[in-house]
């Protein structure tokens, strides 16, 4: 097999109202960034579920990126306050489970913030250029 | 109530029993000359310039007019030569202390005095006591008060000191008959640059506004600084003043809102290379407005601050729009207001008019007529944006006047040109306080702070909040046509949801299965919209999906895969997990 | 007569717990003994692996498997077990799932090997001497199974038919089984013979669950003596009852211990552990970054909590192996 590049790939959660419409935003004002991040839409950042992220490093993913609305913000009043206390009990999973730190982000975007987009998966695309693939099955 | 007859001058008349006779003698037009009285102060009698002979019952004598009450059948003599003798040796008495207070010498010429024989003195105070009388007994701030006795007695302020209990209301300048006091100069100025703002405590914001009724500035009201004067009050015959009034919060229970809070026009001083605040003459574009108002405070002029009327007028445009270091999008109104008050301020102070524009943006109906009538007009146009105002004179012309340097770019050379008043157009921004009103709503802002729509043309006035939605400036810069129309848009859509009596589900709500619920209650409280209950009697969580939103946060946590999503089932996004990670 | 169905038990990486479960049946046992031929059972009858070995294939009526897979000879044993019988359950908690065994999963081979032949103090003989697959003492050929690297629940080496969960599974679902085998009135392949509904449904102490928890404490049996009545949730313990299976009697919580989740997920669930975090998490009170991991550290061991029985049927199955952090 021909050895290409190492090209990460990302599973993106986005919530409806801030981080999916900032990647509206970030299209419409053609801000391009890596083409490495495919989006998941959920109505809010509360929607994902632990086992999507686990089942999307078991797929074969390199990271994975849960956009919400900034604290205080949730459309849905406190949906992203339950995703964040969700997401730190994850990263201690994860970090048992091997997964660096870096592979798995939870970033708040608003809706308004697409060069927020463009830098956060950017910069996670690059960190996970140098980290390396991540195979969950050894 | 008890009326009393009373003879003036041969006049006869009724008044109330004991009142002050120089009241009596105005209401029938009869003058009578005072220095020490003052309506909103009691009398006080000690110019006695207002001296009368009063026929009681046979009795003939002096008084002063102003504390003199009326009784019953007297009868008043005003211009008798016993009076006028009287009045004119007062009046002496009063030049011998003030000599030339332009007011008593005008009085002293109606009583024939030429040469006063107790010669003039140099002082400026006759003792009225109006000053003091006003400062303790209206405005209520006991500054000033009599000092000494006799001949040296003076009016002060304890100590000589200056007062830490003067408000600076200036209510002692203005009652003063003599002109003896006056206004420090840095309150002078603050008050001569009031004509574009609001001239008392007490005033009708604008000739337009609605209500139309004066409001009272709680910051300058003396009233709330002293707990006196009232004065307003006082003399409001509805007595519709109210000074107890108090703020009041009120909750109105509603089924939609427009969010319609505008904008604020961008301060001109994030711009500081035109000047503002450093030249009077720089103005925004809105201080202009004011200005050409017919029942502003020039009554439709445009004068320059010294009151004289502007040779030469510069109206630079994009004053905070299209510009990286302010905003960098186009505030859309300000070429046509531009162009209006160019027209305006040429057709009421006939001064030449620049405007200085990037590009000429008039487009809508009959905007671009209007810019070719402009041309017509010989207003001139110069293509560039202005690098900076200064009153930096080079040659004698631009002495005096401020210099406006510009790249002409149509022209290609740099141009300096002297004008008499700078006009900003400032630009549009979003309120300061718009992310505060987002959050009320659960709306969003675009990065400058606009309110975003939910489809720019799909739901141009919805939110993605139900039941809210936008119109005007709020949205993002328009002029009035399109915030008319928008506001139509949104009271239509107002109007459906009221007139429909129902409204439409999203789709995407979440359901639970009973079957499979084993009534953990962990996506009980959850829920922002309280939309799950957990039923004691099956045991189970139930959710009513009228008032579930749909953000799926209780699917999320639900430990049995009892709570679903309509189209964010598990199985859908675990499937889109897979489709989007296929090599 | 007919010929009476035969039955298998077979042992693989397990405690001998299940075991103990089959003769809990107490006299009912006696009704499978009547009803069935048992043709292997290794804790109590001396059978042979060239006994099952000679038999034709499907000959077996059922194969009732315990534990989880770690070596070659448990390969190869469950490999043949499928072949004779026509249909396999894998029996208790570590077939299921992968069970206490599966906690292996977050180490790896050489982790354990250097763990139990090099680091325990109370290493006996000499340090670093592994187990060899193939050696010759004494000229002597000596063979051992593989140690595998991970160890797996029986259906992710072959075909499993149903599970009967639980550590060890309740007499009572195991009877409910045999019958279930016995009279043809078996449910779809691929079912869990327990009800699909979590273990809130029939606790004991259900009705004590407030409308609303809010956790600002993590408690541990091991430091805190539960109150007998209450939620465990409610009171602070880790309880996996809202992500585990019922059917098991609730056992545990008559015994004043939260629920450990040994009857493992229901249908659908994808990650035991990773439901359970999401539930768990949904139930805390902080709202800053700071103090929910304040909070946390309560948890000195996540996956051992949350993954206790399930690691690996998890979706990520172990510890990436090299892994760094």
């Amino acid at each position: 097999m021909a050895t290409t590049a190492f090209e990460p790939r990302i599973v993106a959660f986005f919530c409806n109202w801030c981080t999916y419409t900032a990647s509206d935003l970030a299209g419409t004002a053609r801000l391009a960034y890596e083409p490495t991040a495919p989006v998941i839409r959920v109505m809010c950042s509360g929607r994902v579920d632990p086992q999507f992220v686990l089942k999307a490093l078991q797929e074969g993913a390199d990271g994975v990126l849960i956009g919400g609305c900034h604290p205080g913000d949730c459309h849905y009043q406190e949906g992203n306050y339950k995703t964040l206390r969700r997401f730190r009990l994850l990263k201690r999973i994860l970090s048992q489970f091997g997964v660096e730190d870096e592979r798995v982000r939870l970033e708040w975007i608003s809706a308004s913030e697409g060069d927020r987009v463009q830098h956060v998966i950017n910069e996670m695309t690059d960190q996970l250029r140098k980290l390396g693939p991540w195979h969950a099955r050894s | 109530m008890k009326l009393v007859k009373v003879t003036i001058d041969g006049i006869r008349t009724e008044a109330e029993d004991r009142t002050p006779l120089v009241q009596v003698a105005q209401k029938i037009g009869v003058k009578i000359p005072t220095l020490c009285h003052h309506p909103l102060v009691e009398p006080y009698g000690v110019c006695r310039i207002c001296t009368v002979e009063v026929h009681m019952r046979g009795r003939v004598r002096l008084v002063t007019a102003c504390n003199y009450p009326v009784t019953d059948g007297i009868e008043v003599f005003t211009q008798t030569d016993r009076v006028r003798r009287t009045r004119k040796l007062i009046l002496e008495w009063l030049l011998a202390r003030c000599g030339h207070v332009p007011l008593l010498n005008t009085l002293a010429a109606e009583y024939g005095i030429t040469e006063p024989r107790f010669g003039r003195g140099d002082d400026t105070c006759i003792l009225c006591g109006l000053c003091v009388r006003v400062c303790s007994d209206v405005v209520g701030a006991h500054a000033l008060g009599f000092f000494n006795r006799g001949t040296t007695r003076y009016v002060g302020t304890p100590y000589d000191e200056p007062s830490d209990r003067c408000i600076a209301c200036g209510a002692c300048v203005e009652v003063c008959p003599t002109g003896c006091i006056t206004m420090d100069d840095e309150v002078e100025q603050i008050r001569g640059e009031l004509p574009l703002g609001p001239m008392t405590a007490i005033y009708i914001p604008t000739m337009q506004a609605v209500p139309h009724q004066p409001v009272i500035d709680y910051d300058s009201c003396i009233h709330f600084k002293t707990d006196a004067c009232r004065v307003c009050a006082a003399v409001c015959e509805a007595k519709a003043i109210d000074h107890g009034q108090q703020d009041r919060r009120e909750e109105i229970q509603v089924g939609s809102i427009i969010v319609a809070t505008g904008f604020q026009p961008v301060d001109p001083q994030k711009v500081p290379q035109y000047g503002f605040g450093r030249y009077p003459n720089v103005v925004t574009a809105l201080q202009v407005e004011h200005m050409v108002n017919a029942s502003g405070p020039t009554n439709g002029q445009v004068l320059l601050k010294d009151g004289s009327r502007p040779q030469s007028v510069g109206i630079i445009h994009c004053v905070g729009s299209r510009d990286k270091n302010t905003h960098e999008y186009c505030s859309r109104v300000c070429c046509m207001y531009s162009l209006k008050l160019a027209h305006l301020v040429h057709e009421r102070s006939g001064a030449k008019v620049y405007n200085f524009y990037i590009d000429m943006r008039s487009a809508g109906k009959g905007y671009e007529e209007f810019y070719n009538h402009l041309l017509e007009e010989g207003c001139e146009f110069i293509r560039g944006r202005v690098a900076e105002v200064s009153d930096w004179a080079v040659t004698p012309a631009e002495q005096g006047k401020l210099v406006i340097r510009v790249e002409d770019t149509l022209a290609g050379l740099v141009r300096r040109i002297p004008v008499d008043m700078v006009v900003l157009s400032t630009g549009l921004e979003a309120r300061e306080d718009a992310d505060e009103v987002r959050r009320l709503f659960n709306m969003s802002c675009s990065s400058e702070g606009w309110f975003l729509e939910r489809h720019p043309k799909l739901a141009p006035v919805s939110t993605f909040t139900d039941g809210v939605f936008i119109a005007g400036c709020a949205q993002g810069p328009k002029d009035i046509p399109d915030t008319v129309a928008q506001a139509g848009a949104a009271a239509a859509e107002a109007l459906a949801l009221i007139d429909t009596g129902q409204v439409e589900l999203e789709a995407y709500t979440a359901w639970i299965d009973e079957e499979r619920c084993s009534g953990c209650q962990i996506c009980v409280p959850l829920c922002p919209f309280s939309a799950i209950e957990f039923s004691r009697e099956k045991k189970v969580s139930t959710l009513n999906e009228a008032l579930c939103k749909g953000c799926g946060t209780c699917v999320a946590a639900c430990p049995s895969h009892a709570a679903q999503q309509h189209h964010f089932t598990d199985a859908q996004i675990m499937t889109e997990i897979e489709g989007v990670l296929v090599r | 007569m007919a010929e009476k169905p035969k039955v298998a038990f077979y042992w693989c990486a397990s405690c001998g717990g299940c075991e103990e479960a089959v003769v809990d049946l107490e006299e009912q046992i006696l009704k499978v003994v009547d009803a069935v031929d048992i043709v292997l059972w290794p804790v109590a009858l001396d059978f042979k692996r060239r006994d099952i070995e000679a038999m034709p294939d499907q000959s077996i009526a059922v194969a009732f498997i315990n534990g989880g897979i770690r070596m070659s000879e448990q390969e190869e044993w469950v490999h043949m077990l499928r072949k004779k019988a026509r249909i396999v359950v894998a029996f208790g908690a570590c077939a299921h799932l992968g069970g206490i065994p599966g906690l292996a999963n977050l180490a790896d081979r050489r982790r354990i090997f250097d763990t139990v032949y090099r680091e325990v103090p109370t290493q006996e003989g000499q340090p670093g001497t592994f187990p060899q697959e193939s050696s010759e003492p004494d000229g002597n050929r000596l063979a051992l199974p593989a140690f595998w690297d991970e160890v797996k629940a029986l259906d992710q080496v072959i075909d499993v038919d149903y599970y009967l969960p639980g550590c060890a599974p309740p007499p009572k679902l195991i009877w409910g089984a045999i019958e279930a085998i016995l009279t043809g009135a078996l449910p779809p392949k691929g079912a869990v013979l327990s009800p699909n509904k979590a273990c809130c449904d029939d606790c004991p102490r259900k009705d004590s669950k407030p409308d609303k928890i809010e956790l600002t404490e993590i408690k541990r049996p091991a430091t805190h003596v539960a109150d007998p009545d209450l939620c465990f949730l409610a009171q602070g313990f880790v309880c996996l009852g809202p992500a585990t299976r019922s059917g098991c009697g609730n056992p545990c919580i008559e015994g004043n211990m939260p629920c450990r989740g040994c009857m493992g997920p229901m249908d659908d669930v994808f990650d035991q552990g990773a439901k359970f975090l999401s539930a768990f998490a949904s139930i805390l009170a902080p709202k800053t970054e700071a103090e929910i991991d304040r909070l946390l550290d309560q948890i000195p061991d996540p996956v051992g909590t949350f993954y206790r029985f399930s690691l690996p049927k998890s979706l990520l199955h172990r510890r990436r192996p090299g892994a760094t952090v």
